[in-house]
């Protein structure tokens, strides 16, 4: 028996990330080869109605760690809490998901519980606890690894394209408890910039339209593109470079990893550091007015063509067509 | 005032190399393979470099774990323009446990303000190693350090410090990535650093720096000396490439993209 901790995370607004119920698809694997329990944690100022939300799929118990400290889900105070609730229940597994914020936190506590960890797993692999094992990538995605981590308690974070959300399904138990303050704090957050869209979020959308350096910082027809498919923008790294688009819009090995239903990637060559974050997307087209770039490789329909004269031909034909 | 920034230098295949798998599946072929320093690490070189001349002088203490084969990522650190090399000699698995430990050994003797690590490696991808460190020390973290101006921004021309450290010296604020957005937190000092992709644009190093570079002495140490355990938690067991994406199909215009779309991949 071994017991399974995962470690949720909020929205701005307060709402479940719903990376989150990724990583717990993550954790039910875990559990349907050790036999224990699977546990998650909220860390929050008032931790009570997302441990409500969460409690919904799946999971044996949440624990609902709510205090002052945790305000903001800092690193410097999340790591004691959540390695805290970890120790109390004998967790063998404590994991999240591989979001900004579980990238930042996980190996903080995995430190605290003397952990070892391993990061943007793709897989649970081996057929009981004993031998459990994860499959991650290396070298952005061009090498997958099988890793056996040798700590008594171990590590990770999920990816999220390579578990499913887990679905609804029957109520678990919900433990509050207070989790100890710090000494003193480290940490504060002073500002929060958010890249407002109304359109779906990157990780989630089912169509992604991206540009890159072909654009030339001109995302008129991206944009239009994207707001004809209901579509999430996407940019290359290039893009993100000039200062052309947020940041938060980079897909990539060190960016955002996406899985859409259609990928359209326009005037993006296609470095590998780019592949790494959408080849596991169902359908990629292409449109590039270079014929040898490289992101032809992995597209399913490429057309050679200037993106200024094919985006809105294609968005007339997808309006056409509706 | 002074400041003293601890960084890291990891050596890593140039993130251009073609990656292979051996045929026993429990490494990658060395044929034709480039290395560099680790290109996060290099942006925390640049910026530790910038805060110390925006601070009116200081050092800059470069690490590495490896075999002797890392001397040319310190190398390259110093000829950038820090001021010290400290080696840790080790043959075997890089696990970030140990590195972690064997940092926080050093960090211990050399008591910087602070210190600025890559967010990951371009080889293993782990992201840990700051983490851990910044855990162990007791210290304040911000993982994923960026900027708000671009690299094409007069800020980033001028080589302005894109951490900002208060005049008293006991506080910093980084602008983070974040999840939707960008942060901006302010941590006690001392802080661990991570760095972003766009924190700055690492300079070159010059030719005299290249030159003074050579002649610097490199302090040696090992995680036994130390007083670190070198055995790994991490095993990996096996290496495969992922299945390729099966090649796809040009298409010649706009018409026939959206038919191939509608009724084959049925996706509109």
């Amino acid at each position: 028996m071994s017991n399974v901790l995962i470690v949720v995370e909020a929205q701005p607004d307060g709402s479940l990330r719903k990376a989150t119920l990724n990583a717990i698809t993550a954790g039910k694997q875990i559990v349907a080869k050790t036999g224990g329990e699977l546990h998650a944690v909220v860390l929050a100022k008032d931790a009570g109605a997302l441990a409500n939300t969460v409690k919904e799929y799946g999971v044996k118990v949440v624990h609902a760690g709510s205090a002052a400290h945790l305000t903001n889900f800092t690193a410097d105070v999340v790591a004691p809490a959540g390695a805290e609730i970890a120790t109390a229940i004998k967790a063998e597994f404590v994991g999240a998901a591989a979001t900004q914020a579980g990238r930042d936190v996980m190996p903080r506590i995995a430190a605290r519980l003397k952990a070892a960890m391993a990061s943007e797993i793709l897989g649970v692999v081996g057929s009981s606890g004993a031998d459990l094992q994860f499959t991650r990538p290396m070298w952005a995605g061009a090498v997958i690894a099988t890793v056996k981590l040798g700590t008594a308690i171990k590590c990770f974070t999920a990816r999220t394209t390579e578990f499913p959300m887990a679905e609804k399904a029957g109520a678990g138990e919900v433990k509050a408890f207070a989790p100890a303050a710090p000494a003193k704090s480290l940490q504060k957050v002073v500002a929060f910039k958010e890249v407002k869209s109304a359109r779906p979020a990157l990780t989630e959308a089912k169509v992604v339209v991206s540009g890159g350096r072909g654009t030339k910082g001109d995302f008129k027809e991206i944009d239009a593109l994207a707001d004809e498919l209901g579509a999430a923008v996407g940019a290359s790294r290039a893009v993100c470079d000039a200062g052309w688009q947020p940041n938060d819009l980079q897909i990539g090995q060190t960016g955002k990893v996406v899985a859409p239903q259609l990928y359209i990637a326009a005037g993006i060559s296609g470095a590998i550091q780019h592949i790494a974050g959408m080849k596991g997307s169902k359908t990629i087209v292409a449109i590039n007015k270079d014929a040898e770039a490289p992101i032809f490789q992995v597209a399913d329909y490429g057309l050679v063509a200037d993106l200024f004269k094919a985006l809105p031909e294609l968005r007339a034909a997808v309006k056409a067509a509706k | 005032m002074p400041i003293k920034i601890l960084v890291t230098a990891k050596r890593v295949e140039d993130y251009e190399s073609k990656i292979k798998v051996n045929p026993a599946g429990n490494g990658i072929l060395p044929d034709g393979l480039k290395y560099k320093i680790n290109p996060f690490d290099e942006i925390g070189v640049e910026e530790a470099l910038r805060l110390v001349a925006k601070h009116g002088g200081g050092e800059v203490v470069v690490v590495s774990v490896g075999t002797k084969d890392v001397h040319e990522q310190l190398r390259h650190a110093l000829a950038m323009g820090a001021t010290k090399a400290v080696w840790v000699n080790h043959t075997g698995p890089l696990d970030q446990m140990m590195i972690a430990g064997c940092l926080q050994k050093i960090i211990e003797k050399e008591k910087p303000d602070m210190a600025i690590l890559g967010k990951q490696a371009i080889d293993d991808d782990q992201n840990q190693v700051g983490q851990y460190l910044a855990e162990w020390l007791g210290w304040s973290q911000a993982t994923f350090a960026s900027k708000e101006e671009s690299l094409e921004s007069e800020a980033e021309k001028s080589k302005t410090p894109a951490l900002k450290l208060s005049a008293d010296m006991k506080s910093l604020t980084a602008i983070r990535e974040v999840d939707g957005g960008l942060e901006t937190l302010e941590c006690t000092m001392p802080c661990l650093v991570t760095t972003d992709l766009r924190l700055n644009q690492p300079r070159y190093a010059s030719l005299p720096g290249i030159m003074k570079a050579k002649s610097k002495p490199i302090e040696e140490h090992t995680p036994a000396s130390l007083g670190v355990s070198a055995t790994s938690n991490i095993t990996i067991t096996k290496m495969e490439h992922p299945p390729a994406r099966k090649a796809g199909i040009k298409v010649p215009d706009i018409a026939a993209l959206v038919d191939k779309l509608k009724t084959e991949a049925k996706v509109i």
